[in-house]
């Protein structure tokens, strides 16, 4: 067993832990931060339910160790209502993106880094954008709109600044 | 699932990552993007004692062009590969490869290098590295030495790597003009594993004729697989759907496929049979300048 000690950034603070080589980044985030926005589906790198971001690529974190997070900024859903709830957030309320919830910390971390590459995908540039995560509830129909409706008014904002 | 524990080193620089493989001994293992070696440690399938991290070494991620090679450096990422606009305008076989694995977070970290180093015959690089006829840059403690991919491959989940040795480059031969290729792959959803998958890369000469043909299999079989005698078939002919259908055939009899979870044999077979005629038609186009 061999222990590190780790530092990175979180939702942008600084964090400084010690940990086991073998402690997966979501077990760290949940157990040690108690960050438990981030949730554990399959836990085999299939559902995307753990999804975060990693230096602002979208990296399952049932599937990396915290030490490989050493010198990166995470960042978790936890960390995306500022002064209100993000577009993406109040996407998925307004659009009824969700029913028991679950998925829904993944898709939207997914879906943050999506719209960055992309601000104004297509309906099948989204499905093949979210491939990665699983949703039991939705049929999908409704993230689909909930990424749209973000999309929107991500462009929006971006405009009004301009 | 929490992996067996082991020690975890991040060397900085090529030469400290070939000594410590060699200071740990057979335990110790390559971790690249870890979206293989990752799930089979949690599986327990993979203990190793030690993990060597390269992603911390400068000088191993990278796409260009040069010495006639387009050269890609072994921890290059495949969403760096979908997003190279080289890689989009010259080599549509990379691009189509590269999206069909997996998934978006996974390819975030998953490597080309990684991808070939493992030796799964289910992995989507090698078949597309045998159509395009690559070879491979290994580095090791004597220096650097170079691999045919038909040669890398020599049994199931093996490769001609040494301990102590790490794939640091894939340099695949410019193709020449009116060149095209393409990847189809059939998975029973997105994201799996194919249940079958072919890659194919052609080149047309001045009269039209084919003069370059590589034809590459996934998952039928121990190995990845060059279809030869479908290869042997097309090359001289000119373009036409009964050579394409004869190619096709020679292929599924050259595959070795077994029953499983993904299909029988035979529905493997049926596959290739179909898949070889698609990816010629759309390999063809591409070199024809149709699409």
């Amino acid at each position: 067993m061999s222990k590190h000690t780790i530092s990175f950034t979180l939702n942008g603070d600084s964090v400084t832990q010690e940990v086991d080589s073998r402690l997966l980044l979501v077990h760290l985030l949940r157990d040690d931060l108690q960050k438990t926005g981030t949730h554990i589906g399959c836990d085999t790198s299939n559902c995307g339910a753990c999804t975060v971001l990693l230096d602002s690529r979208s990296v399952k974190s049932c599937t990396v160790f915290a030490a490989q997070a050493n010198g990166k900024a995470v960042e978790t859903i936890e960390g995306m209502e500022q002064d209100a709830l993000h577009p993406l957030q109040e996407g998925f309320h307004e659009e009824h993106g969700l029913q028991c919830g679950f998925c829904t910390p993944g898709m939207i971390m997914r879906a943050k880094e999506l719209l960055k590459k992309n601000p104004n995908p297509t309906e099948e540039e989204i499905r093949w954008g979210i491939s990665g995560n699983l949703c039991r509830c939705t049929g999908y129909v409704n993230i689909i709109k909930a990424i749209q409706y973000a999309a929107n008014k991500l462009n929006e904002q971006q405009k009004e600044a301009a | 699932m929490i992996p067996p524990s082991f020690d975890y080193a991040t060397p900085q620089s090529l030469s400290e990552a070939i000594a410590l493989l060699h200071q740990h001994g057979s335990e110790a293992k390559v971790l690249a993007g870890g979206h293989s070696l990752i799930p089979a440690m949690r599986l327990r399938f993979a203990e190793p004692s030690h993990l060597i991290d390269i992603s911390g070494i400068a000088g191993l991620s990278y796409i260009r062009e040069s010495g006639g090679f387009l050269r890609i450096g072994a921890m290059t990422r495949e969403v760096e590969l979908e997003d190279s606009e080289l890689i989009q305008s010259n080599y549509p076989i990379l691009l189509d490869t590269a999206k069909m694995i997996a998934d978006p977070q996974v390819r975030n970290l998953a490597t080309l290098g990684g991808n070939l180093a493992h030796g799964d015959p289910a992995n989507d690089h090698p078949a597309t590295m045998l159509a395009l006829r690559a070879q491979v840059e290994i580095t090791g403690q004597g220096g650097k030495r170079t691999v045919p991919i038909d040669d890398f491959f020599p049994d199931f989940f093996t490769t001609v790597l040494e301990h102590g040795e790490i794939l640091t480059e894939i340099q695949i031969p410019i193709p020449p003009s009116n060149s095209g290729g393409t990847y189809l792959k059939i998975e029973r959803k997105v994201g799996d594993y194919a249940v079958a998958a072919v890659a194919a890369q052609v080149s047309l000469g001045a009269d039209g004729t084919f003069q370059q043909v590589g034809l590459g299999l996934t998952n039928v079989g121990p190995v990845p697989i060059r279809a030869v005698r479908s290869e042997d078939s097309l090359r001289g002919q000119r373009p036409d759907e009964a050579l394409y259908a004869q190619a096709g055939q020679l292929a599924s009899e050259d595959a070795d496929p077994g029953d499983d979870l993904r299909g029988s044999a035979d529905y493997k077979r049926s596959l290739i049979r179909e898949l070889i005629k698609r990816a010629l038609r759309r390999a063809v186009d591409h070199a024809q300048g149709r699409s």
